[in-house]
């Protein structure tokens, strides 16, 4: 009986004791952001889905085609093109198509181009209502940018 | 006439489907229970609602491609699944790893236990009906990911470990930032010990409630703080030591109860522990390369039959290897502690009343993913 009790008794205080730190965390800052209101700056290493890296004089596409990132993706969602020109030597870029529907950032395409020509974007506020607004056309968004 | 849905009506038992769409199995597992009014007479486990075939796709890809799946089994302790994975590729093809490699791989897995460790406390709690707690663990968690973030660039499905080492190496902010995280947390533990360990309704809900005992944790070959929560002492990192886990002093907690209780405390006692092996690591941590000096391109293993298994945060996992010298495997078996876990469900939850049996399904600490791979 006595225990019962006792019980009762410690029971209740672990509640009161439970509702005071509660209480003084209601009072502490806020820790949560606003998100839509607020941005969140991505880390340098942040993987976002990739993009060309520009040639600094040119401004056209590092890519030689070799057709390294294409063979490493797991999930085949690079498909490239290009072709011979007049006075240019190795290829040009003609199509860069990333279908993001299938990405997994894994980030094996950027490891495995030796020219350095792909990147994590920072992009992350990626939603749409249409599967192809995720077929992303990188050589235009390479030219919107610059 | 005997239809699927029929029942005899001299039978006083009713079925009842939890899941596959319920709050309190985490994810898209159903479980069909055979009640007698409030008392559960049989459960049945039924899996397979997301199922994506990881081993077969381990078969159709070549072993680098593989390693993003990795990450999407146990999506709450994916870096102890990257390392089981490439732990075993590297003891296939014989790869050497540097030595602060591996120290990175101990850090991130170690963090990535604690990370995993709160989201299983919160979202128990929850299961109970604590709500406020969720969102103090929450709040340490963040800080975790931030952490890991900024080292393997994602925050949930890492892909960080390289056959051979890691992706990247850590810098002086990360070493800063995890220590002060650490500190952090130990000022935090007392008040989870006040607001929940020692709170009379969770000691009510979870003692003596759901005990396996250490017969039947062998059986059903549980492992992890399931089986250590049943008495059993063993815990991979420490009987089968792999990576540097050997240079370490961290003790392995194990309760004999075997009841809800048990579970809920070799759990946050491993916390500590973790906390534990990363200041040591920290402090250890050698200078050199991050990946073999001999950059390695192309994986092939010799033809043969290989395992290595690792101590995710919900017990063993364990990845079987057979190769026929190409660049893909002939047979990858992923062997996933949760899935033995749940099959003790069945018998566990016996003769149990239904909100006692998800207190016991809370403590098992089920990631479905996981159980369906
Ligand atoms: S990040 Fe991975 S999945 Fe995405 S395009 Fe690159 S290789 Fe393919
Ligand atoms: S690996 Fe690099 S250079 Fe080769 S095709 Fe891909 S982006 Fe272009």
């Amino acid at each position: 009986m006595s225990g019962y009790f006792k019980e009762l008794i410690s029971g209740t205080k672990s509640l009161f004791i439970g509702l005071g730190i509660t209480g003084k965390y209601f009072f502490e800052p806020v820790v949560t952001m606003q998100y839509p209101m607020e941005h969140v700056e991505m880390t340098p290493r942040f993987r976002g889905h990739i993009e060309l890296i520009p040639d600094e004089e040119t401004g056209e596409p590092k890519c030689v085609v070799c057709g390294m990132c294409q063979k490493g993706c797991p999930s085949k969602c690079i498909s490239l093109e290009g072709e011979k020109r007049e006075g240019v030597k190795g290829k040009v870029l003609t199509k860069y198509i990333l279908n993001f529907t299938t990405c997994s950032l894994c980030g094996q395409c950027v490891e495995s181009c030796k020219f350095g020509a792909i990147r994590f974007s920072k992009d992350y506020n990626l939603a749409g209502p249409r599967k192809e607004d995720f077929i992303f056309d990188l050589i235009k968004r390479l030219k919107e940018k610059s | 006439m005997n239809g699927l849905f029929q029942q005899d009506v001299n039978q006083e038992t009713f079925i009842l489907n939890l899941g596959p769409q319920h709050p309190a199995t985490h994810g898209v597992l159903r479980v069909k229970l055979e009640m007698d009014g409030e008392y559960i007479v049989d459960a049945e486990p039924v899996l397979g609602y997301i199922h994506r075939m990881h081993e077969k796709m381990g078969e159709n890809r070549t072993w680098a491609q593989f390693l993003p799946n990795c990450g999407r089994m146990d999506y709450l302790s994916a870096l102890s699944y990257n390392h089981g994975y490439v732990a075993a590729v590297e003891r296939a093809a014989g790869i050497e790893v540097p030595e602060r490699a591996e120290y990175l791989r101990v850090i991130t897995v170690e963090l990535n236990r604690i990370s995993s460790h709160l989201l299983w406390f919160g979202a128990f709690v929850l299961d109970l009906g604590g709500f406020t707690p969720l969102l103090y663990a929450f709040d340490d968690r963040e800080q975790i990911l931030d952490l890991l973030e900024s080292v393997t660039g994602s925050r949930l499905t890492y892909c960080y470990f390289r056959f051979g080492g890691v992706y990247n190496d850590i810098d002086d902010s990360f070493i800063t930032g995890t220590r002060e995280f650490i500190k952090r947390l130990r000022k935090r533990m007392p008040m989870y010990d006040a607001l929940v360990t020692k709170n009379i309704i969770l000691i009510k809900r979870l003692k003596d409630i759901g005990p396996i005992s250490k017969d039947m944790a062998r059986r059903y070959g549980a492992t992890g703080p399931v089986a250590r929560g049943s008495g059993i002492d063993f815990d991979v990192r420490k009987h089968e030591p792999y990576s540097v886990y050997s240079e370490f002093d961290f003790d392995i907690p194990v309760y004999e109860e075997g009841d809800s209780m048990a579970r809920y405390m070799v759990r946050m006692d491993e916390i500590e522990q973790s906390m534990r092996i990363i200041e040591q690591a920290l402090d250890k941590l050698p200078e050199g390369e991050i990946q073999p000096k001999k950059a390695v391109k192309l994986v092939k293993p010799e033809k043969g039959d290989y395992y290595h298994a690792v101590e995710a945060a919900r017990g063993s996992f364990g990845v079987r290897i057979v190769s026929d010298g190409t660049n893909s495997a002939y047979r990858l078996k992923l062997r996933s502690p949760t899935y033995s876990n749940l099959s003790l469900f069945g018998e566990a939850s016996r003769g149990m009343l239904l909100p006692d049996a998800l207190a016991l399904m809370g403590s098992l600490d089920l990631v479905i993913p996981e159980i369906d791979r």
